[in-house]
């Protein structure tokens, strides 16, 4: 017995203890003398295999970072262009746009729900921002709002389908998606409105920021950076956070605990369209230009990074951070490859066996059991 | 029937206000009559046994009193004033918590989380007010002085998952919730039905402990022998009406099954529609 208490001493100092026990491997209970002899026997009887699937469960974005990892070794070693740091900067510039509406898919996500139409909707905002200042002379900031206004009011309309009516959110933004695509090439009546025509102000993010070391990022990767800050902290430490989480999870118990569910689910939906509405803007400093034919496969492509990322498409799981590695993945197979000269088809080969990847992964967590 | 709070017990009058009482509730579901005029009065500090066939109506019952069904017709009264509920939350309010028997936990949220779901707490300050945020810490500390205080010593780490834990740690869980805020009422569905036998147990040494503290409890079962060692008054339901109440001493446990089933009927005088105290 006093063998055993001090070898539960020692496992407290271990250093992924803390990560063992929120993973629900170990408890405090298990380590504490009295039921030690039990708690010996059940840690002994989980084989290594069972505690890597507790620990992913508890850290669902640990399996993308290592991924990301891995790929950035990988094109490093394959050229060295790769790794120059104006590269990289370069990598962080084209994968904000991306960044940006996967964090708003990551809201949806959580809940249960999925977004086609977030694409279109961004494509859609970047165009009243554009065409108010151009068009219409209003002034520069007030037609950025305005367009970050439809966003937030696309938003709504797609809640209050799926709240309201009752749609599956893939019906919904399926329908949704081709309406606010149409919308945008009937107000854009097919023009681009160009980079000498955009107002100031909407152009903003894309100035560059010059850091330390030779990285040049622009200022809507630092937008898109708070944004992922902002609904961290949201996510992790408000009530709102929580029942989205709560929604997401169990939608019957999250009614029965006293949560509004229509309510909540709204809120995601209009949420999610006002970070949209961002992205337009976002992507305007991308490409300095709005144009009512770009961001085709957006809506794939922020699916693509948020389940890459490790949120469950069944809800309640996840973390934004993951969806911004996600992102980063594939801004880094996508750059690495055509940096390293090799064939674009490759990009989806290996974004598609990720995506096939992630989501048995996702499986095989959920179902863990410590 | 008796229909005013005054109501006759097996020896002879008492003027004892239920904490909870229903009147004549009905429920339908499209054809399906789930409560047909179904009466209830819960006394304080008992244990009420509520019994029945499956479908007889008990789960709906309890769904109307606490608010997670409206019913189409009938009164409730708390404390013997008119009430009626439009969600969990307003009984909830009220002082009225409900395990479901559908265990209403949220598998990938932790201990605290769930616990104080619905109500979470703030922090004091700026930090609180201004940027909504949440006393993790502190919750956490007052769901496990809560575990403490209702003797379950198995769950230590209140940031673990629901979903890693046992099925009587979630129950143990759902059952902490209802009794660190249930102020007037609770009520349990079933909560032994998924259990072992120490599991069992324990929740009945719970419901126990929440007697000896004054709360009254509505325990609902399949089990008879749980029922019989745990119960004050046993009400029986049958086909979404109250058949009979009567208690663990007048009658015995292959009486009761034929009272479920039809096979026996209880007369007036031999029934326990007050309190046993
Ligand atoms: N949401 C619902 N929709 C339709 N019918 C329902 C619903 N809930 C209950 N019912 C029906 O109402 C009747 C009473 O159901 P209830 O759940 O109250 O029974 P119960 O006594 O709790 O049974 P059990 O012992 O199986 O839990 C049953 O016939 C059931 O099928
Ligand atoms: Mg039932």
């Amino acid at each position: 017995m006093t063998y055993l208490t001090e070898r539960s001493a020692s496992r407290r100092r271990v250093w992924f203890y803390p990560l063992l026990r929120k993973a629900g491997v170990v408890t405090d209970a298990t380590a504490t003398t009295a039921g030690y002899d039990a708690a010996e026997e059940f840690l002994d009887r989980q084989s290594p295999i069972q505690r890597l699937q507790g620990i992913l469960h508890a850290y669902p974005w640990l399996s993308p970072a290592v991924v990301l990892v891995v790929a950035l070794i990988i094109f490093s070693s394959i050229t060295s262009l790769f790794a120059q740091p104006g590269n990289l900067g370069t990598i962080t510039q084209q994968t904000a746009v991306t960044a940006t509406l996967a964090l708003g898919q990551t809201l949806i996500i959580l809940t249960a729900g999925i977004d086609l139409s977030c694409g279109a909707v961004m494509v859609f905002s970047s165009m009243v921002m554009a065409k108010m200042a151009f068009d219409q002379g209003v002034a520069g900031l007030p037609a950025l709002f305005l367009g970050i206004v439809v966003g937030g009011l696309a938003g709504l309309i797609n809640g209050l389908l799926v709240t309201r009516v009752n749609l599956p959110p893939f019906i919904v933004t399926l329908g949704t998606l081709g309406i606010f695509t149409s919308l945008t090439l009937l107000y854009a009546t097919g023009r681009t409105v160009r980079n000498r025509e955009l107002a100031d102000e909407l152009k903003w993010l894309g100035k560059p920021v010059l850091l330390p070391g030779g990285f040049t990022i622009t200022y809507g990767v630092l937008v898109m950076i708070a944004l992922y800050l902002v609904f961290a902290y949201v996510l992790r430490y408000t009530a709102w956070g929580t029942h989205v989480y709560a929604v997401g999870d169990d939608p019957d118990a999250a009614r029965l605990a006293g949560i509004q569910v229509n309510r909540v689910l709204l809120s995601v939906y209009a949420t999610a369209g006002v970070i949209f509405g961002i992205a337009g803007w976002v992507l305007i400093g991308r490409v300095n230009a709005a144009s009512p034919n770009s961001g085709i496969d957006a809506n794939l492509d922020s699916i693509t990074a948020v389940v890459i990322g490790g949120t469950s498409l069944f809800g309640g799981r996840g973390r934004v951070f993951g969806s911004l590695i996600g992102a980063l993945i594939v801004g880094v197979v996508d750059n690495g490859l055509s940096v390293a000269g090799l064939d674009e088809a490759y990009k989806r080969l290996a974004i598609g066996t990720l995506i096939i990847v992630a989501v048995t992964a996702d499986q095989w967590i959920r179902r863990a059991r410590a | 029937m008796t229909e005013t709070t005054t109501t006759t017990t097996g020896g002879g009058t008492s003027t004892v206000q239920p904490v909870l009482e229903g009147r004549g509730l009905v429920k339908t579901y499209g054809r399906v009559v789930a409560l047909d005029g179904a009466d209830f009065a819960l006394y304080p500090g008992e244990v009420l046994a509520v019994i029945g066939d499956n479908g007889a109506g008990k789960s709906t019952l309890i769904k109307a009193l606490s608010g997670a069904e409206i019913p189409d017709t009938g009164d409730m009264f708390l404390d013997g004033q008119p009430v009626s509920f439009k969600r969990p939350t307003e009984a909830r309010a009220m002082g009225i918590e409900t395990v479901y028997q559908t265990l209403a936990v949220a598998p990938a949220l932790d201990i605290a989380t769930n616990m104080y779901l619905g109500r979470e707490v703030r922090k004091p300050g700026p930090l609180g007010s201004v940027f909504r945020m949440l006393d993790g810490a502190g919750m956490r500390k007052s769901a496990k002085a809560q575990m403490t205080e209702l003797g379950i010593g198995t769950l230590q780490n209140m940031a673990q998952a629901v979903e890693t834990l046992s099925g009587g740690q979630r129950q143990a869980v759902s059952v902490a919730r209802a009794a660190a805020f249930g102020s007037k009422v609770i009520i349990l569905d079933e909560p032994t039905a998924a259990l072992g036998v120490r599991e069992s147990a324990q929740v009945l040494r719970l419901i126990q402990n929440l007697r000896e503290r004054g709360m009254p409890v509505i325990l609902i079962s399949h089990n008879m022998p749980q029922v019989f060692e745990v119960a004050d008054r046993i009400h029986v339901q049958r086909l979404g009406k109250r058949a009979a109440v009567i208690t663990p001493k007048s009658v015995s446990i292959t009486d009761v099954v034929a009272i479920m089933t039809g096979a026996l009927q209880v007369p007036a005088e031999d029934q326990m529609l007050g309190p046993v105290r």
